[in-house]
């Protein structure tokens, strides 16, 4: 069987003592919560910490807070089952325990958190494979080697952000509360994510997710779909999360985020454009969507085909807007 | 050998399988759980070049490596193998080349599996790169450098040409005549437990293996041939599988490592596959491209059919030779062919090797024959289902071909399928984007011959007869989940009249049990069956002498039921089955019996006609109904009714799992899975992991609704014919026609993905034809065929002489490659 490489694990209690024992630890340290990704990687050889700090046992990473009405605040050590399962997310935040429930398998997301899921590595099939495999294409650019595989003429990292949880915070206009060695910050789950395969996350590596913060509800509705080849198991190879709040018949703000088309979740600013201050109908919709489609770009490096990926934008961009404005 | 059902105590009851509470408690004990003291762990070290030549090994970081007890290289093991003798192409460790990424080049036993996976790090290969044959087109273009030394012609490893009657003259009777192009992809088996082997050599020199293997015979064989020891020292014993599916049928690089690397360390060696591994060790399905041109009058019958294929075999011979054959060869059992006409071909190509896998070559060819049938149907404006009931093959025949069709039960699984599905008031009346399809198929009941040239029986059957009353059961056979072992404790149990649970079963060990070849050409419960109602009879014969001496009874009127052996006219009258053994060993001594089975001789006499013989055949029929998302193209299965012709069920509950697995497997070939690889980044296989090779889960499995239709076949014991593998082919096809029945197009190539459904249905939308599926053959140098006349045409089963040949072909001129979808006259 494919085995662990050897490393220490540590299990603070506190998240400040975790952060210490990152920041000790420098770069041969990684956080760990529920493992479901990190393990299988380390066996893959794509991660190979000597310490692996343990955050299973920090209790404040598993505190929820707050209210719908007044905005909700969620412990990242939440297992995407608890997520998936709270009451106040089921009523008020329904798209975030969809998109949990749709992570994986149930058996894995009695394991794997929110918090996890949200930093959840890129991914590409030139780079989630064993090292046997990686050294048959003399690796790649993301782990060991130099050439990104997807576009071999590219200077940058084309793997793929494949969180389900990532759109869907974004659409909610989550806020990420980070603790790092110099103290708290908190930023937009929005400017968290960057458009490169290798640097991912605009987060330092000790930098612990300390917090999850949904807005109000404050009449915004969200949605998201996601498309995969089969109904359990499959990361997406499209996400779609929207959210509207309309005045009236009328659409106030809007907010269509994409899923597994590129290496950060994509924000279509034109979609949204195409639905602000018209009523959501098939027209608006159709025009959200030809917007979405238009400047997507998946890339050959996950399941099924770029051009066939491409053109589901527009399906299913049309699929979560009916979905808003029939779900009413 | 069939008694009426009324008599039958065992067999057709749903009686739990002999190892289903060790299974789902976990305490069946699979290769990988076994554990032996001072027990070293074995990893290969595989080529990460898909075609080279392998200029040097460094082993000498290895050797040095904390932990290693010894590394092996090629020249270690230099004696090749392989499954069939006329393709002994396999070296244990390459020896002087690579032909895929995967292919194993070293290996290394250590005191842990880390250190043996660390020292195998730091061994150094240099390789002299060579040209990737990608795909059979790339093979036909290229027959330099050659994959192999040996071949038929450059890198078509087989190129086969069989014709039975004029085909032309048949296309001429035709009122209509179609012809298709049709690509099934390659799959892979997934089975659930990865390969595994632990060998060990006794303080006398004698090697014992333990594998998950399908066929210890044909290891055992190939041990002695590798190793260079006389196979008395040598024992191989198959733990039960965890899932085989064909995968497991091959002897392989790591059974044969593990017994070396025991052999030179004198420790017990493991190694155990990874997942990825497995994929490399593969033999699965042959991506498959076929060109299929059938005549056929306006009744629906056929007037002759001629069938091209061309097979991407992977990187070595396996059993692709006859996997090849196999794509012609059943063809004929289902409906009746008067002509026939079959050439087939076999590329070598640097990926892993093709095999056999559920159903072995010919559900590529079912596949397009059926989806055929149904657009010749439509054109004839003929219901699908009632054309070939019109055309059905009659029991009790020889095809075309000369195999011996014997029971034939299709007409009533088409019944079935059709009443049970309400096929009449669906079939072309359903809402656009769903739909309803039709297929039927065949499958042979073990393969008429051996894998290497005998006239030994193909099973073995030895019964122990304890006082106590017991009886134990040696039996070469081998349990991969199919529920082999409790196959064979019915049919012991049934013919001696004891329950099921006083039969001990020793199964698949070589120096135990009498040989058994294997499990595969779903052979083992036609054959040890066969062969354990012999050893049954034999030990009844002895025990009525002697208890009927005692009874005062003729031994022709006892009775043997319920573990009592008793006078049928007095059923009162009589003895506990352990006193009939105590009696009879009283007068001879130990009891003990023996049986063994060989399948009838087959009529053909060509050569080729060793592929597709069979004692019996079953046959299948399926409607599938599909729902099909005409924004996305995905298809849902939305389920599946499927009649299968089993002649008897051994054991129905056993049978219903082997029937609904089939359909789990076609579904998956049918919409998703695909042994796929980027031949423009060096070869490597895209997806080697069960995550990202997809094969369907509960999700996508559709509500199956089963009929079995008994139909008892005189060679089957108590009537019984194969369920493994047959139930699977016509899934497929059904699928391909309902899609078509949904949404109106066609997509002539397996796997059915959304993209391909989406493709058609713009083209359908634009006016195009709606078809999505490959657009040509290429010129494939056949050899003259070998034409044997069939029997209605003075056939005696051999091919005609050279000069009659020469003769036939001055007569009817023959043509040639051109191609189109659809030709009617």
């Amino acid at each position: 069987m494919m085995r662990l490489p050897k490393f220490r694990y540590l299990q603070p209690r506190t998240a400040a003592d975790a952060v210490q024992a990152a920041a000790d630890a420098g770069p041969e340290g990684m956080y760990v919560a529920g493992g479901t990704d990190l393990y299988p990687n380390m066996k893959r050889r794509h991660q190979t910490p000597r310490v692996v700090v343990g955050l299973r046992r920090v209790r404040e990473l598993r505190a929820k807070s707050g209210s719908p009405t007044a905005g909700l605040t969620l412990g990242p050590n939440l297992t995407l089952t608890e997520v998936s399962r709270d009451p106040d997310v089921r009523k008020a935040y329904p798209a975030l325990a969809r998109a949990c429930l749709l992570i994986s398998t149930p058996i894995l997301q009695n394991m794997g958190t929110i918090g996890g899921n949200l930093l959840l590595d890129t991914r590409c099939n030139y780079y989630n494979q064993n090292q046997e495999w990686r050294k048959a294409i003399h690796f790649c650019m993301k782990k060991d080697g130099d050439t990104c595989w997807v576009a071999p003429g590219s200077p940058r990292c084309w793997a793929v952000n494949s969180s389900d949880g990532a759109p869907v915070a974004i659409a909610l206009g989550a806020r990420l509360a980070f603790l790092g060695p110099d103290g708290e910050r908190t930023v937009s789950a929005e400017d968290l994510y960057r458009d490169d395969g290798i640097a991912y996350a605009a987060k330092k590596p000790e930098e612990l997710l300390l917090r999850i913060e949904l807005p109000p509800v404050d009449g915004w509705r969200a949605t998201y779909q996601k498309l995969r080849r089969r109904g359990s198991f499959d990361f997406p190879v499209l996400g779609v999360a929207a959210a509207v709040r309309r005045d009236g018949d009328r659409v106030a703000e809007a907010r269509v985020v994409l899923g597994a088309v590129a290496s950060r979740p994509y924000r279509s600013r034109e979609a949204e454009a195409a639905l602000v201050g018209r009523t959501l109908d098939d027209t608006s919709i159709a025009a959200a969507a030809e917007a979405a489609f238009k400047p997507a770009k998946p890339m050959d490096n996950t399941d099924f085909g770029l051009a066939w990926r491409k053109e589901m934008v527009r399906q299913y961009v049309i699929r979560a807007l009916r979905e808003l404005r029939d779900g009413a | 050998m069939a008694g009426a059902d009324k008599t039958l105590r065992v067999i057709g009851k749903p009686v739990r399988r002999v190892d289903g509470r060790a299974k789902v408690t976990g305490l069946t004990k699979f290769a990988d759980d076994l554990f032996l003291p001072r027990m070293l762990f074995a990893r290969l070290l595989r080529s990460t070049e898909a075609h080279a030549r392998i200029v040097s090994v460094d082993v000498s970081g290895a050797s040095k490596h904390p932990g290693v007890r010894a590394v092996l290289t090629g020249k270690d093991l230099p004696v090749p193998f392989g499954i069939l003798p006329v393709s002994e192409d396999e070296h244990a460790l390459s020896l002087d080349k690579v032909r895929f990424v995967g292919d194993p080049v070293a290996a290394v036993a250590a005191t842990t599996e880390d250190a043996a996976a660390e020292a195998c790090d730091l061994i150094r290969v240099e390789y002299e790169p060579l040209r990737l044959i990608a795909d059979p087109e790339d093979a036909l273009a290229h027959s330099e450098p050659k994959i192999h030394d040996y071949a038929d012609q450059g890198n078509l490893h087989k190129v086969v040409a069989l014709e039975f009657g004029d085909v032309e003259e048949g296309f001429r009777e035709a009122d209509l005549v179609r012809e298709d192009l049709v690509f099934f992809e390659g799959n892979t088996h997934l089975p659930m437990e990865q390969h595994a082997a632990l060998a060990t050599q006794d303080a006398d020199g004698r090697v014992t293996l333990w594998s998950s293997t399908q066929t210890p015979h044909y290891v055992h064989r190939a041990l002695a041939k590798v190793l260079g020891l006389p196979a008395s020292r040598i024992r191989v014993i198959a733990t039960p599988n965890g899932g085989g599916f064909g995968g497991k049928s091959d002897p392989f690089n790591h059974e044969i490592v593990a017994a070396k690397l025991a052999m030179l360390t004198g420790r017990p060696v493991k190694l155990t596959l990874t997942r990825e591994e497995v994929f490399y060790c593969h033999r699965g399905r042959h991506p498959t491209l076929m060109a299929v041109k059938t005549g056929v009058k306006r009744d629906g019958s056929i007037t002759a059919m001629d069938f091209r294929t061309l097979l991407d075999g992977g990187g070595y011979g396996s059993y692709g030779v006859a996997s090849t054959y196999y794509t012609g060869a059943l063809q004929t059992v289902t409906y009746r062919v008067p002509r026939y006409r079959f050439r087939g071909a076999r590329a070598f190509t640097n990926k892993p090797p093709c095999g056999p896998k559920r159903g072995h070559g010919t559900p590529q060819p079912r596949h397009a024959l059926e989806v055929q049938l149904d657009k010749i149907a439509e054109s004839l404006g003929l219901d699908p289902a009632e054309m070939r009931l019109r055309t059905l093959h009659p029991p009790n025949s020889l095809t075309a071909n000369y195999l011996r069709v014997g029971s034939m039960g299709l007409r009533s699984c088409l019944e079935k399928v059709v009443e049970g599905s309400g096929w009449r008031s669906k079939f072309r009346k359903l809402p656009e984007g769903r739909g309803v399809g039709l297929a039927c198929s065949s499958y042979i009941c073990g393969a008429g011959l051996p894998i290497y040239w005998n006239n030994l029986p193909q099973s073995g059957v030895q019964l122990l007869l304890d006082r106590g009353g017991g009886v134990t059961a040696f039996c070469g056979s081998t349990e991969i989940g199919q529920g082999s072992d409790s196959v064979l404790a019915f049919m012991v149990a049934e013919g001696l009249g004891i329950p099921p649970a006083d039969v001990r079963i020793v199964t698949a060990d070589t120096d135990l049990t009498p040989v058994d070849l294997g499990s595969y050409s779903s052979r083992v419960t036609l054959m040890t069956g066969n062969a354990a109602i012999q050893a049954a009879e034999r030990a009844r014969e002895i025990l009525a002498t002697h208890a009927g001496a005692k009874l005062g009874v003729p031994p022709t009127r006892l009775g043997f039921a319920e573990g009592r052996v008793f006078d049928v006219e007095d059923p009162a009258k009589g003895m506990t089955f352990a006193e009939a053994v105590v009696c009879a060993e009283s007068k001879v001594g130990t009891v003990g019996t023996v049986g063994s089975y060989s399948p009838p001789p087959s009529p053909g006499r060509y050569k080729g006609a060793g592929v597709g013989p069979s004692a019996a055949y079953s046959y299948t029929a399926c409607v599938a109904e599909v729902a099909v998302d005409r924004g996305t193209g995905i298809v849902r299965v939305e389920r599946i009714w499927i009649a299968h012709d089993i002649g008897r069920a051994v054991n129905p509950i056993l049978a219903l799992g082997q029937v609904e697995g089939s359909v789990y497997m076609g579904v998956g070939e049918a919409l998703m899975e695909e042994m796929a690889y980027r031949g423009n980044r060096f070869g490597v296989h895209k997806i080697p992991s069960m995550l990202e090779y997809k094969s369907p889960t509960t999700l996508e499995m559709p509500d199956v609704v089963t009929y079995l239709v008994e139909d008892p076949d005189p060679n089957g014991p108590y009537g019984a014919k194969e369920v493994g593998q047959g139930p699977l082919l016509p899934v497929p096809p059904a699928i391909a026609n309902a899609v078509y029945d949904a949404v109106r197009v066609r997509v002539d190539e397996v796997p059915i993905t959304p993209e391909k459904v989406l493709r058609a249905l713009k083209l359908r939308a634009a006016g195009k034809e709606a078809r999505v599926g490959p657009t040509r053959f290429p010129d494939v140098p056949w050899p003259e065929a070998i034409r044997v006349p069939p029997p209605w045409e003075g056939g005696d089963g051999r091919a005609v002489a050279g000069e009659a040949r020469a003769a036939e072909r001055g007569a009817g001129g023959r043509r040639q490659g051109g191609l189109a979808t659809g030709v009617s006259k």
